[in-house]
């Protein structure tokens, strides 16, 4: 049976951690069946089965055996089918680097966008403080690269996807706007170009049904 | 060219515990250097300015940091000896699954268990047993995490073992009742760290405690002179020393070397306690 047909991922339409598996199983040309999974109304017996701790997606089943968490899920793809699309460099240093931005992105600079967005009034200044710095050292670490992989999207681009897209919706459904142009010249180009890339925005949501979601779910909590 | 590999470290921290064990899986000669957290190094700090925290490896003057990724470029870089990683992609998903859950669940109640009291406490308790009672389903009836082989995740606990003495007497409660299978692992580690790296032992009734003949600890240890000071309390050794999972113990000399004594860490714990006023 071919190797590919027995993938499945269980996603969410709007979840950038989803769309992070999706991203990578679409630029390595792996086919597969994609189950979404409506996880804030009812979990399904399939989700549960497959990820029984968390109760989360993204979940990849592959030759019947589930992998959770997405950066997990990306570095199985990779070891799986490495000669697709290499998503993290073959040195060990530069690989140990990819790994500790991606790492970055996902515990610390997410959750303080997101929080610059939509956290209360009383802690916002320190909040859009703090969501500068996580942003200062990105720009920095990305300099005059296309994208954090270099010439081609890599390891850390993917694990940035909420910084290319969701985090730009964000701010104008919040009206608190943090990456600016002025501010953050490198992460705005690199951003356009990720979501510019053929394949990556073939993958991503619409923005008005991102946009009509967050306003929905945090727009009272705004201001 | 020799390597130059030098560990920016705190002795007590189960994070450094890592990469001190890694190091010393693979034979690699490093210079230990610690450092003071209340006063941080220039070197740590330009090694290491994002999060400013050991340990940070500095190869050929070039620095990795975060404990896991430390971990995992010791093993691609020096992959000649003791694989830490699995070889098989499936298997080295569920290490990395593993070890996002360790550094999440594990992490945050047992964070909150030594250095807080009342209702935090009682509650990072509650969450932190819960955590392990999952990781004890894991293991299941394995000798280690890795399966056969000491892995990245036994590598992982390691340092959190060495401080579950300090969190049950901090909060007290007891962990091997709930996680046994998890705990008869732990101690494996902890009775070969009380009987040869001499570490401080607490003073509790022999009659507690059955312990193994001299001619047991000889015959798996060759050479070690049996001192037998005064054992430790809640150990139970005779079970200890089982063939099996004795010889286990012995192959992680990396783990004695590496990991502090219970005592020492409680001694911290109960001080930076008193000094925060908890």
């Amino acid at each position: 049976m071919n190797q590919e047909e027995q993938v499945q991922l269980l996603g969410l339409w709007g979840s950038p951690f989803s769309k992070r598996v999706e991203m990578v199983l679409k630029l390595k040309g792996i086919s597969y069946e994609y189950i979404e999974e409506d996880v804030y109304v009812k979990k399904s017996h399939l989700l549960l089965n497959y990820n029984p701790i968390h109760k989360k997606v993204p979940v990849l089943v592959h030759q019947g055996r589930s992998i959770a968490e997405s950066l997990v899920i990306v570095e199985y793809i990779e070891d799986t089918w490495k000669t697709n699309y290499p998503m993290l460099p073959h040195d060990p240093y530069e690989r140990s680097m990819a790994r500790f931005w991606a790492k970055y992105v996902d515990d610390k600079v997410m959750l303080t966008l997101w929080k610059a967005c939509w956290g209360p009034e009383s802690v916002r200044e320190k909040m859009v403080e703090e969501a500068c710095e996580g942003l200062k050292y990105l720009e920095e670490e990305l300099g005059d690269k296309q994208f954090f992989g270099g010439e081609t999207i890599g390891f850390v681009d993917i694990a940035a996807d909420f910084i290319a897209y969701w985090f730009g919706i964000a701010q104008e459904a919040s009206g608190v706007m943090i990456m600016t142009a002025e501010a953050f010249p490198r992460l705005q180009r690199w951003s356009r170009n990720f979501v510019g890339n053929n394949i990556i925005k073939e993958v991503l949501p619409p923005k008005e049904k991102l946009m009509a979601l967050f306003k929905a779910q945090f727009g009272n909590n705004a201001a | 060219m020799a390597d130059e590999v030098v560990l920016l470290d705190y002795w007590a921290s189960p994070f450094g515990m890592r990469a001190r064990i890694a190091l010393r899986e693979k034979g690699v000669k490093f210079e230990y250097r610690e450092e003071n957290l209340r006063d941080k190094s220039p070197l740590l700090l330009q090694m290491n300015p994002v999060h400013k925290k050991i340990p940070v490896l500095i190869h050929n003057g070039k620095p990795v940091c975060e404990s896991m990724n430390v971990v995992q470029y010791i093993d691609e870089v020096w992959s000649n000896k003791n694989t830490i990683l699995p070889s098989d992609p499936y298997q080295r998903a569920q290490a990395r699954f593993w070890i996002d859950f360790i550094d999440t669940k594990v992490y945050e109640p047992a964070d909150k268990i030594w250095f807080t009291t009342g209702e935090v406490q009682e509650t990072a308790k509650k969450d932190f047993i819960e955590a392990l009672k999952i990781l004890e389903a894991e293991l299941g009836d394995k000798p280690y995490f890795g399966g056969d082989n000491f892995g990245f995740v036994d590598i992982a606990m390691t340092g959190y073992y060495s401080w579950f003495q300090t969190f049950e007497k901090c909060a007290n409660f007891s962990i091997e009742p709930e996680c046994p299978t998890l705990m008869a692992s732990a101690k494996r580690c902890f009775f070969l760290i009380s009987l040869v790296s001499g570490q401080p032992l607490s003073q509790i009734s022999p009659e507690e405690v059955q312990r193994p003949s001299s001619k047991d600890v000889k015959s798996l240890w060759p050479g070690f002179e049996a001192g037998w000071r005064t054992p430790q309390p809640r150990f139970h050794y005779h079970q200890a020393t089982k063939p099996g999972s004795a010889k286990r113990c012995l192959q992680r000399k990396t783990v004695v070397d590496s990991v502090p004594g219970p005592d020492e860490l409680f001694a911290l714990a109960f001080k930076l306690r008193k000094e925060y006023g908890v």
